[in-house]
């Protein structure tokens, strides 16, 4: 016996109506095209292109100062480019006249390098701002539950989210930063160096944690970073910048196996090589051991591994 | 446009499953979709023994989360789910949290009193600080005075020219307004008794022993000691002041000891430029209304003016400036924490140099009058 009618779902807030969430069917979610960014005589991007797959963890290497932050801000319209195209779902970000005409923004999620958390905000209350933002209907109780567990699934213990920003470590704070980003369950999320300033056991947690994100939710990561652990473990591709552009996309035995020289450095370097080692060992031990070695190291599972 | 998720419900076969129900999903369960239908299932009467997946379009943590909330609730089992959705629904289900929203707070009669408490043990810290802050100042003072070498000129001049050179502008028309209006208001009241000769007294007086140097001491508060302020607040925020300490660099020495001289030095010559910009101010609407040439109300004020309300203005001046400098720097060291405490502080600084200005400025007053330089 059906109660309801499927139509009767209320109404809804005025406000909450023009939110677009069509699906992006194409198969590129980013594609930049000769973009050129400069800060006064200083060139910094020059006819960069890129294009990331839908479902992919693209990791973005490369020096210090060769614009990879300024790439990601241009991407998400924060820094206007001289001259080039930015396509995000589907949407022109260049052409955008101002912030209003870029109507995706519920639809991807943003972790800055500090966490950039709003300072006079709850842990809690910094999840639910972009919930309130964009989808008031939901409700005050809905929204405290699901900022409880953005909290914990982000790898914060549960207590963190009374706490205020200044309460925090830096590693909580990228974690809180992660919660906030992750709150309206976005297609595309942008992580700046989520990594850094972690400890090894943190910095792995959190890699495993953006796994697991990325496989239950479909989610396309673009991940800026220089822990070639990493890029190693979680990465499905990496696009090198050096000399102002893209230099390079594609697997890290595809890039190893080009001749470029700073490439050859980044992943044949001591710490390229370790990283390699590793996860070569990694893998190694757990295909010997199989299902016995995953049972042995669940009594260490931490909340950063939700249905590992 | 958007799309919304629903739900039904169906009675159960009492005979077979006894007597629950099955509480079917369909749509997008995704957060923009779920907005509408969270207090209906929050309202929803029992029991529930099912809770089916099979009609949702596609599913995201929200709508797992809320799945798995109504089947704990029902105590009812989720059916019909893909592996994908079963293992999205046990992940949100781990991370079930419990944790405040807010920090805990006391009941009324409770944190009124702590309130209070924490307002008085905070002003009798707040006097203690400045006490500190003031004898950290005069010790900075002693070392770099006996190393001058360690003194900071550049710092000192950068600060005579935010603080001295480009406040000119705007406390020269302030003060030449005030002008206008003492000696046009003046002479109104003077001319019911024929006196209108005296607004030169009045203007001229005036200007230099009260209103030139606390005009300026207001606005260097509101321009410089805000500054003081807010800069030194962001430089602790942004731990700057903490890698200084670290290189064996003194922040007082460096930050505060020139900030506190530029204000010092500079509160007198502004004081004087603004008596000086006043009265030319006030010769200026006497000479378009009263008929006083303007060159003979200058004349004048040499003349009825006496030479000790210049050194009222050339002492109450420095005295403001140090307020202010220390007030500022002060409150801008006192910050930590985050953003909103830089505001705070700033209006704090602002509102204290104003108000200590103000009380000293009477006291002064009183005693230059009691000492003869009436």
């Amino acid at each position: 016996m059906s109660e309801m009618p499927a139509s009767d779902v209320g109404e809804l807030p005025p406000e909450a109506l023009d939110i677009d969430v069509a699906a992006f069917t194409g198969e590129f979610p980013i594609r930049v095209e000769g973009l050129r960014n400069a800060f006064g005589d200083q060139v910094i991007h020059d006819g960069l292109s890129l294009e990331v797959r839908k479902g992919e963890i693209l990791g973005v290497v490369g020096g210090s100062g060769s614009g990879k932050s300024v790439l990601m801000r241009s991407i998400i319209g924060l820094q206007t480019p001289e001259a080039g195209q930015i396509e995000v779902l589907g949407r022109s970000i260049t052409d955008a006249r101002d912030d209003k005409e870029i109507d995706i923004r519920a639809r991807w999620g943003v972790l800055f390098q500090g966490g950039a958390l709003f300072s006079t905000l709850t842990v809690a209350e910094n999840v639910e701002v972009p919930l309130k933002e964009f989808y008031p209907e939901l409700g005050p109780e809905l929204m405290h539950e699901i900022a409880r567990y953005k909290v914990v699934l982000s790898g914060l213990p549960e207590d963190a989210t009374s706490k205020y920003p200044s309460e925090l470590s830096g590693g909580m704070k990228k974690r809180a930063g992660l919660a906030r980003a992750l709150a309206l369950d976005p297609e595309l999320l942008f992580l700046d160096e989520p990594t850094a300033g972690l400890d090894p056991i943190g910095a792995a947690a959190f890699d495993e944690l953006i796994v697991e994100l990325q496989s239950t939710l479909g989610l396309t990561v673009f991940l800026i970073t220089h822990d070639l652990d990493t890029l190693h473990e979680i990465c499905d591709r990496v696009a090198v910048i050096a000399d102002k552009k893209v230099i390079a996309v594609g697997t890290i035995e595809e890039l190893v196996a080009t001749d470029h020289p700073w490439i050859q450095e980044y992943f044949n370097g001591p710490r390229g090589r370790a990283a390699k080692e590793t996860k070569d060992r990694f893998d190694n031990s757990r295909v010997k051991a199989g299902a016995k070695a995953v049972d042995g190291v669940e009594g260490l599972d931490s909340p950063e591994r939700p249905g590992a | 446009m958007r799309s919304f998720a629903d739900f039904s419900t169906e009675a159960g076969d009492a005979d077979s499953d006894g007597g629950g129900g099955t509480l079917i999903f369909s749509g997008p369960m995704l957060v923009s979709g779920l907005g509408m239908i969270d207090r209906r299932l929050r309202d929803l009467q029992g029991p529930f023994k099912t809770i089916d997946l099979g009609q949702v379009e596609s599913i995201d943590t929200v709508g797992a989360w809320i799945a798995w909330r109504t089947a704990r609730d029902h105590d009812a089992k989720i059916v019909n789910c893909t592996p994908e959705v079963e293992r999205l629904i046990e992940a949100v289900s781990k991370a079930e949290g419990g944790g405040d929203i807010h920090p805990p707070r006391g009941r009324l009669f409770e944190h009124v009193p702590e309130a209070v408490g924490l307002l008085v043990t905070g002003w009798g810290a707040g006097i203690k600080g400045i006490i500190a802050f003031l004898g950290a100042v005069v010790v900075a003072f002693g070392s770099v005075i006996r190393h001058p070498r360690r003194f900071r000129t550049k710092a000192l001049i950068h600060q005579f020219e935010l603080v001295g050179v480009s406040s000119l502008p705007i406390i020269g028309l302030m003060s030449f307004l005030i002008g206008i209006v003492v000696a046009q208001q003046g002479a109104v009241q003077l001319r019911q008794f024929g006196a209108e000769i005296y607004t030169i007294n009045l203007t001229g007086r005036l200007s230099l022993r009260e209103l030139g140097v606390l005009m300026t001491a207001i606005m260097v508060a509101g321009r410089s000691g805000s500054a003081f302020a807010a800069q030194i607040g962001t430089m602790k925020l942004t731990e700057e002041v903490d890698a200084m300490r670290t290189i064996g660099v003194s922040p007082i020495e460096a930050l505060v000891i020139p900030r506190i001289l530029a204000a010092v030095l500079m509160m007198p010559l502004l004081g004087f430029y603004s008596s000086v910009m006043a009265i030319i101010g006030g010769a200026a609407i006497a000479a378009l209304t009263l008929g006083i040439p303007f060159f003979t109300f200058l004349g004048r004020i040499q003349e009825v003016v006496p030479i000790h309300d210049l050194w009222v203005c050339l002492v109450k001046a420095p005295v403001f400036g140090l307020i202010v400098a220390v007030s500022g720097c002060y409150q801008g060291m006192q910050v930590k924490g985050n953003s909103e405490e830089v505001g705070l502080r700033t209006t704090m600084a602002v509102v204290q140099a104003i108000f200590m200005v103000i009380v000293l400025d009477a006291f002064f007053a009183v005693f230059f009058t009691n000492i003869g330089w009436a």
